[in-house]
């Protein structure tokens, strides 16, 4: 029994070990958070991310005569841990500037915390306007959801002559639920039609039945379903509601991009159109093309949208860093700031006042079990 | 609300509270013998699930085979679970054994996590039950009409096992008396490994089905459907095995009714089930069944 005991001690002091081991102290290191989704239901999406931003510490390591080392802390999909992981970078890492994360709900818990902190942070993905609003230290390099929202609308509109459309939304995830009113105010004013929304259906983050929603969107026959929300339940319930017998199209927003979505749905999925940030197919700039081959040599597959998101939130931050010339957090986040056509694998940046980029949305379709280019949108 | 529009609701209640159904019966069966939560049902459960992923992706064995190899593993997980995390401390007070299901739970999805990854991987369900028929303007899928089957077939089997069979009377005598049980000539730890088995084998059941209605696998997704069939085995009359079938409808059907009836309560929908624990703990603790504790096991 004793000997037992010890087995057991030796195991977990080995384990509490292996956990600390690299967290020494070293000036010639410039440390940036990486705060994503690695465990949990947005895994696939904030995976994704890091495998940009990892790519992009290989190609651009150093900066300032200085390694840069990424610090990668799992948020776990959840709020309540989002916000300790972000506590766990500000201050026990005490890093210089926090990548992330995937998905708003995650960044805004953790909003807070790196203003508190003074520790800037740049969002891949994020879309929700509330997580960069009232906050200095938050920017991000994608567009955001009022924009998204009405592109979305208009397709529905214009491309597939809906006039009633219906809302399935993951109503706990802020992301869903801003793209969806920005969806329903935009769709409303197009048709001129204040009824235009037939139904709103509502479910939680981490549900698989969704057959009574469904039921209910289905006796109401809407000609278009925008269903924005996390890439696996959105998965499934458009391939239940395939065997309910809801036959109209499906459209959604940028969580969609991953390979589970298409994984999960299989052929439920096909033909479903959403909205997003890039396309391989139409590479915008000249880091365009380096990340795209710099990520099929690297992972031999295509990259997402998210990805080069992650890998152009990384770029950003190392060249303020050059201009800042210091790794002083305050002066690093005034030179993000002030970001102006910056050259990223995702487009141009110019950050606005809010700290959000603006730029174009492109929209991909599903066809033959893959994202296909669509179209090209570009803000008014 | 017209008549095929409720008939659609109660079709998609039946299939979903017969599978809380067939997960609960598992879950009440172990009680019933050790008057033991096993928090880790629902992990053993996920686990199943994650078998039969490699068994049709990974080794591409066909699905007729590799589901009955997933119920055998899963039974192996469940006796070792038993023989490692619960066997040693048989004697400490049944707190010490609560800890420790709910340290054999956490470890169960760590682990997963560390070995297969947090990413959400898809379940191959072969389509011969997946396929959609048409009653009326009633879509319902196949499996709709499986699940309860199955599960009234796993409700016989286990009735007669229990009452009709030389292990099942071990099983009964051990949850009346572990002591007497001993002295009467019954091996107590073969009985008790068993009866993980057996409760493990219903959780893989209820893992292949789950995993074909709703095809998406993931660590953590035994959390959720554990609770749930936790309650419906306390609604039912905990250690009741046909109460925890009871309790698996009542659980579905009023899920789907809620949001089916009251669609802006759909995020209540897992609060729902909690508030239905709470009232029945509250009104009658022992559940529907709950009394007649003649059929204990």
């Amino acid at each position: 029994m004793k000997r037992r005991t010890i087995f057991y001690l030796l195991l977990i002091v080995l384990l509490v070990l292996a956990g600390s081991g690299c967290t020494k102290k070293e000036s010639n290191v410039i440390k940036i958070g990486v705060f994503e989704p690695i465990t949990g239901a947005n895994a696939a999406g904030g995976q994704l991310e890091v495998e940009g931003i990892k790519l992009a510490n290989k190609l651009y390591p150093e900066v300032l005569g200085k390694k840069v080392e990424l610090v990668i802390a799992d948020n776990k999909s959840d709020k309540v841990e989002a916000a300790t992981a972000a506590a766990r970078l500000v201050e026990k890492d005490k890093v210089t500037a926090i990548i992330g994360s995937w998905g708003s709900s995650l960044s805004m818990a953790a909003g807070d915390i790196v203003k508190q902190g003074k520790v800037p942070t740049v969002g891949a993905s994020c879309t929700n306007p509330l997580v960069t609003a009232g906050n200095d230290f938050y920017f991000r390099v994608c567009f955001i959801d009022p924009f998204q929202g009405t592109v979305m609308a208009n397709y529905a509109y214009s491309k597939l002559n809906a006039k009633k459309a219906a809302i399935i939304q993951e109503i706990n995830n802020d992301y869903a639920v801003g793209l969806a009113k920005f969806f329903m105010d935009s769709f409303k004013a197009l048709t001129g039609d204040q009824e235009a929304i037939v139904a709103v259906a509502n479910y939680n983050t981490g549900d698989q039945d969704f057959s009574a929603q469904l039921t209910n969107v289905k006796a109401q026959n809407p000609d278009v379903i925008f269903a924005p929300g996390n890439f696996t339940e959105s998965a499934l319930i458009i391939s239940q509601a395939r065997k309910l017998g809801i036959d109209c199209p499906f459209i959604g927003g940028d969580t969609w991009e991953t390979q589970e979505f298409l994984d999960i749905g299989q052929e439920a999925v096909e033909g479903v159109v959403f909205s997003t940030f890039f396309a391989t197919e139409t590479p915008i700039t000249a880091e365009s093309a380096k990340f795209i081959k710099a990520y099929r040599d690297e992972y031999n597959k295509e990259p997402a949208a998210v990805a080069a998101l992650g890998y152009d939130a990384y770029i950003l931050i190392l060249d303020a860093l050059k201009r800042a010339n210091t790794t002083d957090r305050v002066k690093l986040r005034d030179e993000i700031a002030k970001t102006k056509n910056f050259e990223g694998a995702a487009g141009i940046i110019t950050l606005d006042a809010n700290g959000d980029a603006v730029k174009n949305a492109v929209i991909k379709v599903v066809k033959a079990q893959k994202f296909t280019y669509l179209d090209t949108i570009a803000p008014q | 609300m017209t008549l095929d529009l409720f008939l659609q609701h109660l079709s998609n209640g039946i299939s979903l509270g017969s599978l809380y159904a067939l997960i609960a019966i598992g879950y009440t069966m172990v009680y019933g013998v050790l008057r033991l939560i096993n928090f880790a049902h629902g992990d053993i459960f996920m686990m199943a699930t994650y078998f039969a992923f490699f068994g049709i992706v990974t080794f591409r064995i066909p699905w007729f085979i590799t589901f009955p190899l997933v119920l055998v593993l899963t039974a192996a997980l469940g006796m070792t679970v038993e023989a490692v995390a619960y066997r040693p401390i048989r004697e400490a007070p049944k707190i010490s054994i609560l800890i420790s299901a709910i340290g054999a739970s956490f470890f169960l999805e760590n682990l997963t996590i560390v070995l297969f990854g947090g990413v959400p991987k898809p379940f191959p369900a072969p389509t011969l039950f997946t396929d959609v028929v048409q009653v009326g303007t009633v879509a319902i899928q196949k499996l709709t009409f499986y699940i309860p089957i199955v599960t009234v077939l796993s409700l016989l089997a286990l009735l007669y096992l229990i009452n009709k069979t030389k292990t099942g009377m071990a099983m009964r005598a051990v949850s009346m008396d572990q002591e007497t049980a001993r002295v009467m000539g019954i091996n107590i730890n073969h009985t008790i490994a068993f009866t993980f088995g057996l409760g493990s084998f219903l959780a893989a059941v209820g893992g292949i089905m789950w995993g074909m209605k709703f095809p998406q696998i993931q660590p953590l997704m035994g959390v959720i459907p554990g609770l749930k069939c936790f309650i419906a085995a306390v609604i039912g009359g905990i250690g009741n095995i046909g109460g925890a079938v009871i309790g698996g409808f009542i659980l579905g059907i009023g899920e789907i009714m809620l949001v089916a009836f009251l669609p802006n309560l759909t995020g209540y929908r897992d609060a729902f089930a909690f508030v239905l624990l709470i009232l029945i703990l509250l009104s009658k603790p022992t559940g529907i069944l709950g009394e007649k504790t003649a059929e204990k096991v």
